[in-house]
């Protein structure tokens, strides 16, 4: 008598329509549950008094006012601006040079690849401990070399100046975000047909011309791609600011989500934690839309 | 490039790749230099500071005998393997539906899971804390097992997709036609020709697990239970008390695991990365 239903069940399976529906359900549940509902939790909580285990009520604007009318908020809206195009800009200059650099035969290509990546591949976490040492205000090794080379007369104090904090954390961040940009473009210039260099050079091209009327056009969709993902993940950034200076000095260096992090976890109030990550949402959907589009173009 | 000279060679490619590479490998080098010396070395400034004068192995001993270092280590392993198992299972299905079964849903389902990629954990790690709470799993591990996977899935179903994508559909009608049903197709022929494309997404997922930093920040409180940067940060620094020594070497011990699977998998790995970026 198990035959049958046995049969009928195998019958089933071979519905496309449900098979579909049973493999695409155990990602599906995965993301609605932790992040699908997270995500719409999340904006509601910005117009909620939550604090930590305990259910907020509505209050309507009010978080969003507050933060509004908080220099520190409209302190963190200059650096995360700041942090964001500075850190991208340069990341996509210094990634892009590094492929065109890399984008010939040599012998160790494979070595130096790999070598390249490794800053993309460590831990953040523990390379921003590593850059955390290195701008130590009386032990930095940078400040030791520029001291004995005559070039400063005082060791640089990296982390305890706005300036230097900010600028300090966007150096970091490009150290560890080239490498994604590298080998990201590397890809696409691999696909470009030597042909169009080689017309080029008949034509007495300059290296600068041929970069800027071949290569730049021919990897446009693939860079703009690039630069949403980094775009999102740099104005999005978190711990390698929390490691290095935890928004300091004075709040200098806090971005949104260093920010949202204090209010929400070390002060408890989620409510006013979710405003300030409800404000980075306009941001993020206009990168999502970006990439969004340059990744069908592909297609 | 025909009848380039040594000097353009120079200036075009060995001098930039030069200055890359020393910006690029410039804190390992200051990480390791700071691993094998003695606090006094390290906090007198008459010596040079790149050069080890006589090195020592006390950082590695105080992380090691007065640290938790590896349990932090077993906490790190524990979520990653497991949250990348969990991610891969699903993905793996979510993949092969999307592209090959074409169901009425399919097209919104993908773009759907695509979507979620590029939400970050910033965002999201608040209303989290809020679910994990309810769910009573604060401060357990499992709050981790369970939400990494959030931002291994949409990665991998989408890494993934790719090679279904290039896996030629005759195979699977063959198959059919000898009378295989869908799920035997799915494990007996898809799965094997895939194992470079899974072998890809584990890695990231291993990688991505075991980099993870503010979920464990915000839902772990526990010694114990601390994933290793959250706990060589918070145990190694004690107000104005920084152990540089140690925190450099568990930096480094903690990084070892990921080079090792990236060393042996650095194709695949770089497949993977601009394989997703091109689909």
């Amino acid at each position: 008598m198990a035959f049958p239903i046995r049969a009928r069940l195998a019958a089933a399976l071979e519905n496309p329509t449900l098979l579909g529906f049973l493999f695409v359900a155990p990602a599906e549940l995965i993301l609605l549950i932790f992040l699908a509902y997270p995500f719409f939790l999340g904006i509601w909580l910005g117009f909620t008094d939550t604090v930590v285990g305990r259910e907020g009520s509505f209050i309507g604007l009010e978080n969003f006012e507050e933060l509004l009318n908080d220099p520190a908020f409209w302190l963190t809206v200059f650096n995360t601006f700041l942090y964001t195009v500075m850190a991208v800009f340069l990341k996509a200059a210094l990634g892009v040079g590094l492929a065109v650099v890399l984008n010939r035969d040599f012998k160790a290509k494979g070595l130096v690849r790999a070598i390249v990546l490794l800053p993309w591949i460590v831990p953040t976490a523990l390379s921003a401990i590593c850059f955390w040492w290195l701008y130590d205000s009386t032990f930095s090794g940078i400040s030791w070399v520029l001291f004995r080379l005559g070039l400063i007369d005082r060791f640089i104090d990296f982390l305890g100046d706005p300036w230097n904090a900010r600028f300090s954390l966007i150096a970091a961040n490009v150290w560890r975000g080239v490498p994604f940009f590298t080998i990201g473009i590397l890809a696409g210039l691999q696909t470009i047909s030597p042909e169009l260099y080689e017309a080029a050079d008949l034509d007495g091209a300059s290296s600068w011309a041929k970069f800027k009327k071949i290569t730049l056009p021919l990897i446009t969709p693939l860079l703009a791609v690039v630069t949403a993902f980094s775009t999102i993940w740099t104005f999005a950034d978190f711990q390698l600011i929390w490691i290095i200076t935890k928004g300091g000095p004075a709040g200098a260096t806090h971005v949104f989500g260093t920010l949202s992090f204090q209010r929400a976890m070390s002060g408890g109030h989620f409510g006013e934690g979710a405003a300030i990550s409800n404000f980075m949402l306009p941001i993020l959907i206009i990168c999502v839309l970006v990439s969004f589009k340059y990744l069908r173009r592909e297609d | 490039m025909v009848g380039e000279t040594k000097t353009q060679k120079l200036i075009k490619f060995y001098i930039p790749l030069a200055l890359y590479l020393f910006f690029l490998l410039f804190p390992f080098y200051w990480m390791v230099n700071t691993v094998f010396k003695s606090d006094n070395e390290m906090y007198n400034l008459e010596l040079n500071p790149f050069y080890i004068h006589s090195p020592t192995l006390e950082n590695i001993v105080h992380l090691f005998t007065r640290t938790i270092f590896f349990k932090w280590m077993a906490n790190t392993f524990f979520v990653a393997i497991l949250s990348t198992l969990i991610a891969l299972g699903a993905s793996l299905l979510a993949a092969y539906a999307i592209q090959r079964l074409r169901f009425k849903t399919s097209q919104p389902t993908g773009v759907a899971i695509f979507l979620s990629y590029l939400v970050p954990q910033t965002i999201l790690f608040i209303p989290l804390a809020h679910v994990i709470f309810q769910l009573r799993l604060w401060d357990s591990l499992w709050s981790l097992v369970l939400t990494y996977p959030t931002f291994l899935v949409p990665f991998c179903t989408w890494l993934l997709m790719g090679y279904f994508k290039s896996i030629p559909k005759e195979m699977e009608e063959c198959a059919m036609i000898d009378g295989a049903s869908r799920v035997r197709i799915f494990t007996k022929i898809i799965l094997p020709l895939c194992l470079p494309g899974i072998l890809s997404a584990a890695i990231f997922c291993f990688t991505l697990s075991w980099n993870e930093y503010i979920y464990a920040l915000a839902f772990i409180s526990d010694t114990y239970k601390k994933t290793v940067p959250i706990g060589l940060v918070t145990e190694l620094v004690r107000g104005d008390v920084y152990h540089w020594g140690p925190l450099m070497a568990g930096a480094l011990c903690a990084s070892v695991p990921v080079a090792l699977v990236y060393s042996f998998f650095v194709e695949h790995y770089v497949a993977g990365m601009t394989g997703a970026l091109k689909e």
